[in-house]
């Protein structure tokens, strides 16, 4: 069976419907405490895909995701080496690592997307929403078609909603991002019902440059995004359900945002030779 | 001396705070600060060379991408004239210093103790303009902190060094130890003098009380137990402090049991009631689980005997549901009242029974002045927008940094609530029916059995906040009544809580708020018969409270818990793993007593018996007589459209979504209906929907009703109408009746919320409260009528009885205003019905009976009536209708429902139309009878919908409903709202206008 481990505590409050994602895609999953990892020795090894959730760790204190990411970075675990360097032998050695919102940040900051370079150095953040407000409001993305990244296979616009108050992916500089853009880093992007770009508040909700959702790494192994495809599992997550059902009775009940959790599941199945 | 970090954003990035600063001041003051710069100063009290410091700012403190800082010296930008640094004071919640020294401790993997505070963090704004001090101050008290809470430096550009020169101010806490023990001398006080002892001490015991107390010292057997333990014969501090929390009204409920002698002259009788809560609240309960049973229902499982109501949801999850109010808090800060109101709250179902319940869903009702308030403040009063800016500021923090979605609410705007606002918090949440065997809703606790405190410590703040919460705010409020609450330092122990109740080793918890230890261990002790408690083994934020102040302090985000001797090693292994900090700090026994102590010494020894029967019965008075009301004289008018437009844009109408967007409506991802809904997110709801669990399409219906201003006409009505109100917008949204079928399993939860001015009557200060006390009668009244004959039961409650603001001489009351919260359990959500059309050409009906009612109505307030024909309840007709919609919506009859409530009908079909991206076409003529335009158009009738159906379903659907449906129009796709009568239009407007003049009202 694909495993799944969904990191929780300090404020972590994804949790469960992550959970309860992977293991509708066929996974198991299990919730486990950071401090099991970072203090107790629980291996992140014995897992096909590391999940970061969404949340406010820290109660966002210092930016969102940084605490956490600093502990990440700096905590020494018992057997003296740091999570990242047990996350830098997890993707070398094949597997997959997904954050969503408040993990995103903490990805973003740790510096494993879009390591470009693959140095793990920060290179960009999620800064306050240009409306300088938290918001709970659903939009679009779109898949950036030059992205190979397994987590959004065969994927292309679909309604997801956001929740955050720090979610402009802010790049820094036009180099940065010119590499991202070449490098189709920028795997998904805010966009229009119809798909054209979103540009403007509040289609892009906060401001992202490129209009960007979510990110991936090089090896596509990684991948973050905004947005929450957890909270979309079933049809009736979505706020426009009833209308959506009387146009079409025979919808699916399924939410897109599963599609996601399917997607990595089932490639890891796949490439271990296994059924889902 | 500290060493300080300043982190500030790079020249080019966006500063969104300090551009939304900028935009409050002008559009709330009219100040022109020109750009606002935002900066953080970090103060580091730990010894760190400067090259470590340095690393931990490049490391930890700054952003790689957006900030710059500067280590032991201070930034100024160019071209700023003025700024002002805002710190916390002494012992007021610093999560981010805190955070901060965690990082710190990650970074250098030192083993810090988190409790000692070595980081101090603030905010630091710069200006643009050279503001006045004046409106330096107005911009810093208004917008950006409170003098309650935050310390303030302000400074000036200096000409010539072109520096800005900031005090900067850390709010370290300088106390000593001081476990001092009073004795109050009681014994030889005159009347007046107890009454005096009890004000100056915040205690709010009236003389009755004050005698009690002291007559039960001179009991001969109570001072030969005292004689042998070597205690003095008067109450210490601490046991006067015991006796000031348990029996205050905000814990005893003292009014809501007390004997009314109500005179009604209106009717000519004269009754007494003996408890109202008995009489009509539980009384409401009993003979409703009395029907239930009789009907094989048998959910109720718990009721007004814990901190939420217990009801069976499903096979095998129950479902617990409290709602509560935060209102003297948030007068004075709004922020931290709003915040620890949600978060109180969450503790109360995670404190139900064992305890560890997962918390499902809030809920908030607030009531405020209005934003653009215009008369002038009095001492100590906030402006109501910085009232409700504050309070929905602190429900987003609280709500979503725990984790629990915000799915439904209401505002109501009122100036009589520009004094003390109403905030209403509910929570809901899911208990299994067993943690390894026990029921989970049951509370044992054994003689032997230890006391651990669990979560935050405990300091000054809050001391009193029972007893300050039962006397009306004044000039003289006491500042330690302001409490911030630590939403991560609460998610920490919930996570905890849900763990070790899995694990079975909780045997029962509750929660630590009002009276602190002294309610929550005070309450618990009643069930072995006794306690002993060390103070000396309570952790303290900093040193220096008294015994009696660690005793009553009300400080956040602690859980009382019971443990047995042999969970104990485990359950504090766990504890220290997820990081909540645990302590023993006593155990419970059957002495009888309640034995407080600190260092062995005996610092307070209560009977509990006394403690908790010995509080007087109150006697209180109540009158009521006819008041002569008339329907005012209208101008004739034929076209409605710019009417409705502007009822659309009126302040209790409007769109909420600037407020709602701020709440996170779905995480767990387990919401169904969320406030708004639609194709473009505009439709509002008339309840929220919540599945259970990922396993289950079963789930549960939440809404609130308030009506307070139909009170101003008859009480009775507006808390029937309320009800009803909460009623029929479950019923809207594919809700059903309980006990309409035997063992159908549809349970309902209610609890009623009571806000009302102080109602004693006192011929000086309180003229009016024998008719204030009236309207508290009937409210009830109405309650214990319409509940019975639903078969609607109260599982828990709330009152607050005194919301009046004194202050110049003068006094801001709160109308009587009566809330019911009610949940309902839905067998499938998939079968909801929200409230925008679903399809051009769908027929629309209007369901229920529009009367002459425009009393009270948002259309008479439009105008400057208030009229006199409130809406009633017909609840014969009103339960009839809903069983015909039940059998409709069985049949999957009806496509989209709205319920009609304030602006009546034109306003229920606007919103249905915008919110589908739709039009409609009306015709008012099938409706019965010959009522006016207005009232057919706005007459707030109860017990109606505006409900859509397929045209292939009209004869079936008109066969369940016979004469009592209302065939009145049909969807269209264009984009206008036509409302017309006998041939002429009423009505004829775009929608997309509509909508605009609907999202305007409280845009900013």
């Amino acid at each position: 069976m694909v495993k799944a481990i969904v990191l929780t505590g300090f404020g972590i409050n994804c949790e469960e419907e992550t959970a309860a994602a992977y293991r509708m895609a066929g996974a198991a999953a299990d919730i486990v405490h950071f401090n099991d990892v970072l203090i107790k020795g629980h291996s992140i090894h014995n897992y096909d895909i590391l999940h970061f959730p969404g949340g406010f760790s820290f109660g966002d204190d210092l930016s969102s995701g940084k605490v956490m990411a600093n502990k990440i970075r700096y905590k020494k675990l018992p057997n003296g080496r740091t999570l990242l360097d047990e996350i830098k032998d997890f993707i070398s050695n094949g597997h997959y690592v997904m954050g969503i919102c408040n993990g995103f940040q903490m990805l973003v900051r740790l510096g494993l997307l879009p390591n470009t370079n693959l140095y793990y150095e920060q290179q960009a953040t999620l800064a306050h929403n240009d409306s300088a407000k938290y918001e709970d409001r659903w939009v679009y993305c779109k898949v950036n078609n030059m992205s190979e990244t397994p987590f959004l296979k065969d994927m292309d616009i679909f309604p997801v909603p956001v929740r955050h108050g720090e979610g402009k992916l802010v790049f820094g500089n036009d180099t940065m991002r010119q590499i991202v853009k070449t490098k189709a880093l920028n795997c998904l992007s805010y966009c229009m019902a119809d798909g054209s770009p979103a540009s403007e508040y509040p289609f892009n909700p906060n401001g992202a440059e490129l209009d960007c959702a979510g990110l991936c790494d090089p090896t596509g192994q990684v991948f973050g995004l905004m947005p929450h495809p957890e909270a979309f599992l079933s049809l009736y997550n979505h706020p426009n359900w009833g209308q959506l059902k009387r146009k079409n009775p025979s919808i699916s009940e399924e939410g897109m945002g599963l599609k996601i959790f399917r997607n990595i599941v089932t490639h890891i199945a796949e490439l271990k030779g296994i059924e889902v | 001396m500290y060493n300080t970090i300043q982190r500030f954003f790079k020249e080019g990035i966006r500063d969104s705070k300090g551009e939304s600063i900028r935009y409050n001041a002008q559009q709330q003051l009219g100040i022109n600060t020109g750009k606002v710069k935002t900066a953080q100063l970090f103060s580091v009290n730990y010894p760190l060379t400067e090259e470590q410091l340095q690393d931990f700012s490049e490391g930890c403190i700054k952003d790689k991408i957006t900030d710059d800082a500067l280590v032991n010296a201070y930034f100024t930008p160019a071209k700023y004239a003025c700024a002002v640094a805002v710190a916390q004071l002494p012992g007021v919640t610093d999560d981010e210093g805190i955070s901060a020294q965690m990082a710190l401790a990650d970074f250098f993997n030192l083993d810090l103790d988190v409790n000692t505070q070595h980081i101090f963090s603030q905010y630091i704004y710069f200006f643009e303009n050279k503001l006045t001090e004046e409106q330096l101050k107005n911009v810093t008290k208004r917008i950006l902190g409170n003098p309650l809470i935050n310390h303030f430096s302000f400074a000036w550009v200096d000409e010539e060094s072109e520096k800005i020169d900031l005090r900067y101010y850390v709010p370290e806490v300088k106390l000593t130890i001081d476990n001092t023990v009073e004795y109050i001398q009681l014994e030889n006080l005159t009347d007046e003098e107890l009454v005096h002892l009890s004000k100056t001490k915040v205690l709010a015991l009236n003389l009755e009380e004050m005698q009690a107390v002291r007559n039960h010292y001179l009991d001969p057997e109570i001072r030969e137990k005292r004689h042998e333990l070597g205690l003095q014969m008067q109450p210490t501090d601490c046991e006067l402090e015991v006796f000031a929390q348990t029996w205050s009204e905000h814990c005893k409920h003292k009014e809501f049991n007390a004997i009314i002698h109500f005179d009604d002259k209106s009717k000519g009788e004269k009754k007494t009631i003996r408890s109202i809560f008995k009489t009509y609240i539980k009384g409401t309960t009993d003979k409703v689980a009395e029907s239930l049973k009789e009907n094989g229902n048998d959910w109720l499982v718990k009721v007004f005997s814990d901190n939420a109501g217990v009801v069976k949801a499903t096979h095998d999850k129950l479902f617990v549901w409290k709602v509560e109010t935060h209102n003297s808090p948030s007068a004075l800060d709004p922020y931290g009242g709003a915040i620890t109101g949600i978060l109180g709250n969450n503790r109360d179902p995670l404190g139900t029974g064992i305890g560890g319940a997962k918390l499902l869903f809030n809920t908030n009702v607030l009531c405020f002045g209005s934003p653009t308030y215009s008369k002038p403040l009095l001492t100590g009063q906030l402006h109501p927008r910085q009232i409700m800016d504050g309070v929905v500021a602190g429900i987003e923090a609280g709500g979503n940094k725990s984790g629990v979605p915000t799915v439904n609410g209401a505002i109501v705007f009122d100036d009589r609530y520009s004094g003390k606002p109403l905030v209403y918090c509910g929570t809901g949440g899911i208990l299994p029916y067993d943690f390894k065997g026990k029921n989970s809703w049951e509370k044992p606790i054994d003689a032997g059995d230890h006391i651990i405190m669990a979560g935050g410590r405990v300091g000054k703040d809050g001391i009193h906040g029972a007893t300050f919460s039962s006397i009306e705010i004044d000039e003289h409020s006491p500042m330690s009544a302001v409490q911030i609450g630590s939403p991560i330092t609460q998610k920490k122990v919930y996570d905890f809580m849900v763990i070790a109740a899995q694990r079975g080793l909780i045997k029962t918890s509750t929660d630590n708020g009002a009276g602190g230890l002294s309610s929550s261990i005070g309450e618990l002790a009643t069930i072995p018969g006794g306690a002993i408690i060390n103070l000396d083994k309570v952790p303290l934020k900093y040193a220096g409270l008294r015994p009696w102040e660690i005793f009553v302090s009300e400080s956040q985000e602690r859980m009382s818990l019971v443990i047995e001797e042999q969970n104990l090693e485990e359950i504090f292994e766990l504890a220290k793993l997820m990081e909540v900090e645990l302590s023993d700090i006593g155990v419970f026994t059957d002495s009888g007593f309640l034995d407080i102590r600190y260092d062995d010494e005996k610092v307070a020894y209560i009977q509990m018996h006394f403690l908790h029967e010995g509080v007087p019965q109150k006697i209180m008075y109540a009158e009521w007589d006819t008041v002569v009301l008339n329907e005012p004289e209208l101008k004739a008018q034929t076209d409605f459209s710019e009417t409705l437009l502007k009822l659309m844009g009126s302040l209790n109408i409007c769109s909420r979504e600037h407020i709602i967007r701020q709440y996170d409506h779905e995480v767990k991802g387990k919401t169904i209906v969320k406030p708004l809904m639609g194709p473009h997110g505009k439709a509002p709801q008339d309840a929220g929907v919540m599945r259970f669990g990922f396993d289950t399409y079963e789930g549960v219906a939440i809404s609130n009703g308030i009506l307070p201003r139909y009170g101003d006409i008859d009480a009775f009505e507006m808390s029937a109408g309320a009800f009803d109100e909460a009623v029929r917008q479950i019923i809207s949204v594919g809700g059903r009746l309980p006990n309409t079928e035997s063992g159908d399993g549809i349970f309902w939860s209610v609890n009623d919320n009571f806000c009302v001015p102080d109602s004693v009557f006192d011929e000086v200060g309180n003229p009016d409260g024998k008719q204030k006390l009236a309207k508290l009668v009937q409210i009830c009244e109405a309650l214990y009528d319409i509940a019975t004959y639903f078969d609607i039961p109260l599982t828990s409650g709330k009152d607050s009885m005194k919301n009046d603001f004194k202050a110049d001489g003068k006094k801001i009351s709160v109308p009587p205003t009566i809330l019911y919260s009610m949940t309902a359990k839905l067998d499938d959500v998939r079968k909801t019905i929200t409230s925008e059309f679903k399809a051009e050409g769908d027929l629309i009906y209007q369901l229920g009976e529009t009367y002459n009612e425009l009393g009270a109505s948002e259309f008479y307030q439009l105008l400057g009536h208030l009229g006199a024909n409130v809406p009633k309840v017909r609840k014969e007709a009103a339960k009839a209708l809903y069983l015909k919609v039940m059998e409709a919506n069985k049949n999957g009859l009806i496509e989209s429902s709205h319920d009609l409530s304030d602006g009546g009908l034109a306003v229920a079909l606007a919103e249905s139309a915008f919110g589908a991206q739709m039009g409609a076409n009306i015709q008012l003529d099938s409706l019965p009878g010959e009522l006016s335009n207005e009232a057919l158009l706005f007459s707030e009738s109860h017990s109606r919908f505006a409900i859509t159906v397929r045209p292939e379903n009209k004869v079936a659907f008109e066969a369940i409903f016979g004469e009592r449906a209302n065939l009145i129009g049909q969807v269209t796709g264009g984009n206008s709202l036509t409302i017309s009568r006998n041939g002429q239009n009423l009505v004829q407007t775009k929608v997309e206008a509509l909508q605009k003049a609907w999202s305007g009202g409280l845009s900013f």
